[in-house]
């Protein structure tokens, strides 16, 4: 790797742990899943600088694309009440004015550098690894990584394919059980019914009871 | 200084203790979940790394390649959980999900 490599490493670096630190340790959900945000889009860097296209690719795509924003969905469902504390929240706005601030900047920085990675030209100052004897076998791109996928690991694809599938039918069927409210208000209905079954059936019994009567009269 | 595959594991393994840290330290089920992921990427950075060093093959890319289809479906279920179990509690905090302590 030449100079530009290390440079790029040690940036893709700080910028990874800085935002894995932001993550864990912000107490507003929204700004852990933007700074999950944004060690995504740097570690997609990283692999850019390991010759690894497809997979920065994917990262950004599944990541960024999918599950970050599956994150910020459940967040903003949830509302207000996500947050940990909301008294130790609201104490110093200006700092937090500031942090976002911070935030953003990091944002920018950090586009600037996965662009400056991958758009720049990042394949003559970090050239392909290859074998020895072969300049240009296209390791990591999507040729490459698709005919190894293919060839040894078809079945675990597939496999996975169904894993997807049984994944989403579990989301659903746990994300439509009932509150306890509405599990409360079934039971009440339940047994609601249960006593008109039970008063019918006192009823019928005394009609039987008199027609008995009646006619044993 | 030239980069080594021993950087890009110390920094992997910086990356996976910060979500260790993470998801023991913290409380908000959606942060857990979020350190969960950084964990996985970090998985995810050692593979490619090592297949950096070993270009013969592309096994270490396949593997992360399976590793981020189950952090997908690992998100899709954590998040409904986390949607199911803040209805019947109106919280998510999980030092408080105790339904099946003891």
């Amino acid at each position: 790797m030449s100079m530009f490599g290390t440079v790029f490493f040690i940036a893709g670096a700080c910028f990874s742990v800085a935002f894995a630190m932001g993550t864990v340790s912000s107490s507003n959900p929204l700004r852990a899943a933007l700074c999950l945000l944004g060690y995504i889009v740097s570690l997609a860097g990283i692999y850019l600088s390991l010759s690894a296209e497809l997979m920065a690719a994917i990262q950004l795509l599944v990541y960024a694309g999918a599950v970050v924003v599956l994150f910020i969905f459940t967040i903003m469902l949830l509302g207000p009440s996500a947050k940990e504390e909301i008294a130790e929240y609201n104490s110093d706005s200006a700092g937090q004015a500031y942090g976002s601030k911070a935030i953003i900047f990091a944002f920018v920085a950090m586009i600037t550098l996965t662009l400056a990675g991958g758009v720049v030209g990042y394949r003559r100052y970090l050239p392909a690894v290859c074998p020895s004897g072969n300049p240009d076998c296209g390791f990591g791109g999507v040729e490459a990584v698709g005919a190894s996928l293919f060839q040894k690991a078809a079945v675990p694809f597939e496999l996975v394919s169904i894993t997807l599938l049984v994944a989403i039918v579990g989301a659903i069927a746990v994300a439509k059980g009932r509150t306890l409210e509405e599990k409360q208000a079934f039971s009440n209905k339940k047994s609601l019914e249960e006593e008109k079954k039970k008063q019918a059936n006192e009823k019928a019994k005394l009609l039987s009871e008199e027609v008995a009567a009646y006619e044993g009269h | 200084m030239e980069i080594q595959i021993g950087h890009y594991l110390a920094l992997a393994a910086l990356l996976f203790g910060i979500g260790v840290a993470g998801f023991f330290l913290r409380r908000n089920i959606l942060i857990q979940l979020m350190s969960i992921e950084l964990m996985l990427n970090a998985a995810n950075l050692v593979f490619i790394s090592f297949n950096r060093w070993m270009p013969e093959n592309h096994l270490g890319q396949t593997y992360s390649f399976f590793v981020i289809a189950i952090a997908a479906a690992e998100a899709a279920v954590g998040l409904a959980i986390v949607i199911s179990f803040f209805r019947l509690n109106k919280h998510v905090d999980s030092e408080k999900a105790s339904l099946l302590k003891n």
